[in-house]
Formats: C-alpha cells, structure tokens, sequence
C-alpha cells in the first residue's frame, strides 16, 4: 500500500515533488551554510592578533607562560581544524560556545538579549520605510517628471546622502535640547522599572523614536526609486493601455493593474533585507547608546572573541538563506508564472 | 453586410483635421522642439466597415490609433464619434466600451497576473455588470474565439496567436462600435496571422464593429479592408477603394509601397525585388518643405520641393496628395 491513500496518483506525485524538490533545497542551503563558516572560522583566525591579546601582551605584568596558559584554557594552542572541528560539533547541538570575552557568558544568550531591540527597531524602519517609499514611489510613477517628482526624488536623494550619524546629531540637538520633546539617548529613563505598562511602552517608544526616524530616511531613497522604477516598467506596458482603453479609472488601472505587478521585484529586495534587521548599524547604536547587535559585534570583532563573531556571523549567513527561500516562496505565491512553471516540474 | 454602403447618417468616427505634436528635448537642456507626429488627418470610419491605414513604421500610425479612441487628446482638430467630440478614455465616460483597441504586441497586453477570463471581464466590471454575468459572458466570448474553457489560464500560457485571441475577445465583449487594430498580426508567424485575420472577419461578421485597421502591410490590409489610406510621416497622402489601389496607386509613395510586396509570382532564378525607396523616412521634427515625400520620390519635379500638394480627387472615393497625380 502506499501512503497517502485518499490522494489521486496525481497529486499524489506532485506532492512527492514539492517535498524533494524542498528537500533538495534544504541540504543545498545545509551546504553553503557550512562553506560559509568553514570560510569565515578561516579568515577569522587569520586576522592578526588574539582574544587573549588585552591580558597578555597588552598588560606588562603578564608573561609568556601567562598568555601560553590562556591560550591552553581558550584551546587556542590546538591546529585550526581541530579547533574548527570542535566548534562545528557543538555547533551540531546549538551550543554556540562561550564567549572569550571576560564576562564568558554563553554566545547564545549575549545574542538573544539584544535581539529584540535590533530586531524590534529593523523591523519598525522597515515598515515605517515601506509604508512611506511605496506610495511615494507610485506617485512619482505616475506623475513622472511633474514638479512632484522632481521634489520627491531631491528630498529622498538628500536623505539618502546625509552621513546618518550627522542626521543624527542634528535631530538630537533640535528635538532632544531645544524643542526638549525627546530624550537623546539610551533606551529607558531612569524611573522606567515604576512606569505602568502603557508608560513603559510609551517610554520606550520616545526613546526609539530618534533611532528608527534616522534608519527609515537613509532607507528610504533606495526603495522608493526602485518602486518608481518598477512602477514606470510596468506602466509603459500594452495592458496599462488597453485598461485606460477599456474605460477603468486611474485608480483601478494603478490598483489592480500596475501595482500587483510593479510589487513583484520588491519582494527579492525584501527577502535580501531579512538578514539586515540584526546587522544593527554600529554608528547609530553608538550615537544613541543603544545595546544593540551592532554594538556586539563590533566589540567582538576588537576584541577577537571568536566565538562571538562566529555566533553573529552564523546567525547572519542563517537568515540570508532564509531570506532567500521566503523571497522565492512568496514570488511563488504571487506570480503565476512561476507557480505554474513549479507545478509542472 | 457589412462595410461597402456608406449609411446615410453620417460616418460613426470622423477625424476632423487631427494633429498630434509632442515636446521632444534633446538633452538635459536643449531646447524643447515639437514633433508632429500627425499632421491635419482627417478620416472618416462607417458603421460597420473596415477602414486601412497603411505606412513605415514612424509615420506616425500608432499615434493616429490612440487619437481615434481617445487614449491621446489631439493637439487641434476633432475626433467624432457619432458626431459628438470624443472624450478621453476613462472611467465615466460615456464613450467607454464603445471604442476599443487590440495591440501589435500579444505580450505585453495582457497583464500576465490576470487570468484570461479576468482580462476578458474586466471591460463588463467597468461598467458595472454583475460578477456572475461577467463570467458568463467572458467564458462565451473565449469560446467565440475558440479558446473554449481555458478561461483560468495565465496569458504565459498560451501562444502569440491564442494571446491575439484573448486580446480580441477583450476588446469585442462589450460589442464596441469601433475597434482599433493596431498592427494586430504583425507580431505573429505567418500560419498564426491568417487564424487571426479570419477571426477578426467572423468577428465583424458576427458583431458587426468597425474596424480601423493599421498595418504596415498592405497584404494584410488588403485582405481586411475594402477602403484603404495610405500614410507618410504623419499625413494621409493617398485615400482609395482597395481594387483600385492594387489597380493602380496615384501617389508615388504607394506606388512604392505595392512593389515591394512580394507577390509570390514567379521571378526568374536570382532576381531581386525591385529597387525599394531611397533614403530613410525623415525626422519629423524637421519634415522636408514643399511635398513630404519629394527627397525620396523618383518622379520629383520643381514644384514638389516648394509647394505641399493639396488632396486631387481622382475618382469618388479616390484622391491622392500628389502634384502628378
């Protein structure tokens, strides 16, 4: 008997390929997951200087023996595929290690303590981003070159070519001294632990609202002129005419005609935006004293803390991957060319 | 039948002296120029019949096909239809559904996320007509055209021709007065262009539209059209019954035109078609004074560089801009 009984042959089939067609997938990414640490681990170790560097050769009261001990107790003094073959089998168990570092906390949980800020704020820029660059860019589409455009396509470019660090140094001084509406850094006030929840959230929020005001405008150029761009392909098509032929109004024509269509190539610029809502900006975090990822990475890759540095960089190559099957998925789910093209495969 | 009587009340479409210029910059800051890309056309359609518009490509045959239906406002002069002026084509119009257009490209005129029978109905949704009455008439009309029950399909689905098909249908399903083809077959292999060209006839047949059929094939508008004008760089230069213009063309243009078709006859081993017309068609920014056509005409006289000829009428139904004609 073969499984699955209440399914015709057919579907039945097709089914079986989705699922090694989705197998196949998985150990291909499984592949270049692994070429991607094996690489990394690699050029890592290659970089001059050592996580031991701050207690040894840095502090003159240590010696050789001292820095000989240290290196015995990381496992530094072992060949590097022997210490690369140590690193991947814990990795085999989710054990990212501990961090080198002096506090030797676990990899893992220095990550997940600041994930959901960096995530949190990626993530509301994003939106925030999209929210604004996609109607823009669809304005600017379908008013090309009226004084409109021109005036959008000035002030998105000016966003985008202001160093983000001296953006946001001038909205602290305007919003955090003079106007004094916001605070100008940190994450909570000093009296956050005896705020209600509404205040807590509230709290948090004015303290963000800088951060997240400053990644949405550097991101914004770049997306609304690729909306423009797809908006402005689409619409020279035939079938952009033969709807304004047919006596549909502008709005039904950019709404059921334009706009499905001009979606389509953004949501690859999505999927490649997946592994950057950790990759926290270090500038910005710094600016703003938020402990974000940015920020630990940063100090990991000063300090040589392996293991941090490959904890954040897995977790990087992780998403990217991620990102790139979401990206295909969903162009499955949206356009019929492709769903139909899988089906038939 | 349709075509051949003209009916008493008047044309359906008449283009009235219709010129259309564009702002063309060269440049970021040149000076801007204007482009005529049609030049004082004036044309009438019948009810029912098939008017040619035959001309090279850039002679301004496409610009003249959105005049007609609105989807371009001339810059001076009038488009008719049924003698009140034609608004531009959008929602609320009260022309909308009676002019409709079928494009060269069966590629890029279907919204290749809508299904067939979406891109057929949707004409029916703007104007209102229930869903399920959409659907059946959408499924009838693609069966009209011989792509029975494929209605769920994407246009990637289908070929140049079935896509032409699909495109037919969209534009007959609100049973329009006037059609505009715009190079409807150019696009398509040679076998696929006759299936197309008969389905448009059935369909004249059938519906009875108008069609203004624009090509730059005479044999194709031959077949199609019993009334054919003749096109250069933006003007209409000769306006005749088809026999007469396969008989014999007054203006040296359609001259040329006729005998750089292939006629299949046969030719002796070797032999080249005759000599095609010198030179390239010029700019329209700066048409050449006196006759459009004179740098390139073999016949060209004096007066043809000084003096635009006005229309000669030659016959009824038959007249020609040309000094010698």
């Amino acid at each position: 008997m073969s499984p699955l009984p209440f399914l015709t042959p057919r579907r039945r089939s097709r089914l079986a390929g989705i699922a090694l067609n989705v197998a196949g997938k998985t150990l291909w990414m499984l592949l270049v997951l692994w070429g991607i640490t094996l690489i990394s681990f690699w050029v890592i170790h290659l970089a001059p200087g050592s996580p031991t560097d701050l207690e040894t050769t840095l502090n003159p009261l240590a010696g050789e023996a001292a820095r000989q001990r240290l290196e015995a107790l990381y496992g530094l003094d072992r060949p590097l595929y022997v210490q690369y073959w140590d690193w991947l089998t814990r990795l085999l168990h989710f054990d990212f290690g501990n961090s080198m570092s002096a506090d030797a906390r676990p990899v893992l949980t220095k990550i997940l303590e600041r994930l959901p800020l960096t995530v949190g704020m990626n993530v509301t820029a994003l939106v925030l981003t999209l929210l604004i660059a996609i109607p823009v860019g669809i304005l600017s589409a379908s008013r090309q070159n009226s004084l409109l455009d021109r005036t959008v396509t000035v002030l998105v470019f000016l966003g985008f070519a202001m160093p983000s660090f001296w953006l946001a140094l001038l909205l602290m001084m305007f919003f955090g001294i003079d106007l004094q509406w916001l605070p100008i850094s940190g994450l909570t006030s000093m009296d956050y632990a005896s705020l209600s929840p509404w205040g807590k959230f509230c709290d948090l929020a004015r303290h963000l609202a800088l951060p997240i005001l400053v990644y949405t405008v550097g991101g914004l150029a770049g997306m609304s002129r690729y909306m423009r761009a797809c908006m402005l392909e689409v619409l020279r098509q035939d079938y952009i005419l033969t709807a304004r032929a047919k006596g549909l109004s502008p709005g039904a024509i950019i709404w059921r005609h334009a706009l499905p269509n001009a979606l389509l190539p953004v949501i690859t610029l999505l999927g490649l935006s997946v592994p950057g809502l950790i990759g926290g900006s270090v500038i910005i975090e710094s600016i703003f004293a938020l402990p974000g990822l940015g920020q630990l990475f940063y100090t990991a890759v000063m300090a040589r803390d392996y293991t941090m540095i490959m904890g954040n960089l897995v977790l990087g190559a992780v998403l990217t991957l991620a990102g790139n099957v979401l990206a295909d998925v969903c162009y499955g789910l949206a356009d019929p060319r492709i769903r139909s093209a899988r089906e038939k495969n | 039948m349709p075509g051949g009587v003209a009916k008493p009340e008047g044309p359906l479409l008449a283009l009235k002296d219709v010129s259309r210029a564009f702002g063309v910059r060269r440049g970021w800051l040149g000076e801007q120029r204007r482009l005529i890309a049609v030049d004082r056309v004036s044309l009438d359609v019948s009810a029912g019949e098939s008017l040619g518009l035959v001309g090279e490509s850039g002679c301004g045959k496409s610009t003249l096909g959105r005049l007609a239906c609105g989807l371009l406002a001339p810059s001076s002069g009038q488009v008719l239809l049924e003698g009140r002026a034609l608004p531009l084509a959008g929602a609320r119009s009260w022309a909308a559904g009676r002019i409709q257009m079928v494009f060269q490209d069966p590629f890029s005129s279907l919204n290749p996320r809508m299904s067939a029978r979406a891109a057929v109905a949707e004409p029916l949704a703007a104007q209102g007509v229930p869903r399920a009455e959409q659907r059946r008439r959408a499924e009838e009309m693609l069966a009209t055209v011989g792509l029975d029950g494929l209605g769920g399909r994407y246009p990637h689905e289908f070929s140049g021709g079935q896509r032409q098909r699909i495109a037919v249908a969209r534009a007959l399903i609100t049973r329009p007065e006037v059609v505009i083809c715009d190079e409807p077959v150019s696009a398509l292999d040679a076998s696929v262009q006759a299936q197309v060209l008969n389905l448009l006839r059935d369909a004249q047949e059938r519906f009875g539209p108008a069609y203004l059929f624009i090509s730059h094939d005479l044999a194709v508008v031959g077949f199609m059209c019993r009334r054919i004008l003749v096109m250069y760089l933006g003007q209409i230069v000769e306006e005749a019954a088809r026999e007469q213009l396969f008989a014999g063309a007054a203006h040296p243009y359609s001259q040329a035109l006729l005998a750089s078709m292939p006629t299949g006859a046969s030719r002796k081993e070797g032999e080249l078609l005759p000599p095609p017309l010198e030179g390239e068609l010029p700019s329209p920014l700066n048409p050449p004074p006196g006759c459009r056509f004179h740098p390139r005409c073999p016949k060209a006289v004096g007066i043809c560089r000084r003096e635009p000829p006005a229309w000669k009428e030659l016959a009824p139904g038959w007249r020609a801009r040309c000094h010698l004609a």
